[in-house]
């Protein structure tokens, strides 16, 4: 676990580092620009999959799916980011009290 | 970028915003140290991510990893594809701040969603500098105090799903992808991720799918064709 997290700190502060040391020209290739920019999003979206739906290696739908379509009406009716987490895992919470 | 001095009324509405940000932004460190217990870190390793990796995004994917049985290593390479995105704010924040030698090493540090958020827009260095710097030093205070908080207290509360803890990470997720879904692109990516990684949940070692993710984004990005406004 300690190797992970040594592991993890380095690479994330070389690549904040990085950022901000490289010419800015790199970004310039339109197909460094465009896959650096759609690697949050597909990670993001998987990690919003897999945390909702999966438990160990098996799909499932509970709490969590309510937790989430919380999330989707506030983020739509522009909610800030700490009402839009705190409103999710009440939700998911209320529903697990109540059956 | 025009270098004179800030009047003090905009210094302080600078810094209003930007410890107004810190505040809420450490606030939601309590959710991470509690997370990252019940995933079974102890309370050092866990303050240990937020000291040193110290991206919000990055030690959840690491954590969650961990939690769904996943080998570590696979969640730090989770971690670092996610990193990445901290790259491009360093580009974009290069020529605002222009920090050399160690001031730009400590710079990059607080460099994150927030703290570029702070200062991406403002007209001059000096407010940059304050925006950039008075955001990272307050997210950095106060998320680690709140990861102490929240690890301490995620060893007596018991099951954190009693709480609602685990469908806060895929809300905080969310809430971080939802602003990069404005163009058709990036929401036909984000659908086919989610498919690729759930198709590959039942198949693969916990860590892998998140992984196979990132593929889908390199696909994409090399096979479609320049959007005409880019």
């Amino acid at each position: 676990m300690w190797a992970a997290i040594l592991v993890a700190a380095v690479g994330c502060y070389a690549l904040k580092w990085a950022g901000l040391s490289l010419p800015a020209r790199m970004l310039a290739r339109p197909v460094v620009a465009r896959v650096a920019d759609l690697i949050p999003v597909a990670l993001l979206a998987a990690l919003v999959a897999v945390q909702v739906w999966s438990a160990g290696t098996s799909l499932t739908v509970d709490a969590r799916t309510a937790g989430l379509a919380f999330a989707v009406a506030a983020l739509l009716l522009r909610a800030p980011f700490l009402v839009v987490v705190v409103g999710a895992a009440a939700t998911a919470a209320l529903l697990r009290l109540l059956i | 970028m025009p270098d004179a001095p800030l009047p003090s009324e905009q210094r302080r509405t600078i810094v209003g915003e930007s410890l107004a940000v810190g505040v809420a932004t450490g606030a939601y460190g309590i959710s991470f140290g509690a997370v990252g217990v019940a995933a079974g870190l102890s309370v050092l390793q866990t303050c240990a991510l937020s000291l040193l990796v110290f991206t919000g995004a990055s030690q959840f994917a690491l954590v969650g990893v961990v939690a769904a049985g996943g080998a570590p290593i696979s969640g730090a390479m989770a971690a670092i594809l996610l990193g990445t995105r901290n790259t491009l704010y360093g580009l974009r924040m290069a020529p605002l701040l222009a920090f050399h030698g160690w001031r730009r090493a400590a710079a990059a540090h607080v460099l994150l969603d927030e703290s570029t958020a702070m200062a991406v827009n403002r007209e001059t260095r000096p407010a940059a500098r304050l925006g950039f710097l008075t955001t990272g030093i307050a997210v950095f205070v106060l998320w680690n105090l709140a990861t102490l908080g929240g690890a301490l207290a995620g060893t007596t509360i018991g099951d954190p799903r009693t709480y609602g803890l685990d469908a806060a990470v895929g809300a905080a997720f969310l809430a971080l992808l939802w602003p990069r879904l404005s163009d058709r692109r990036s929401r036909v990516v984000a659908v086919v991720a989610a498919g690729v990684a759930l198709g590959l949940v039942p198949l693969t070692a916990a860590g892998v799918p998140v992984l196979a993710a990132g593929g889908v984004a390199l696909l994409a990005g090399v096979l479609s064709r320049p959007k005409a406004t880019a």
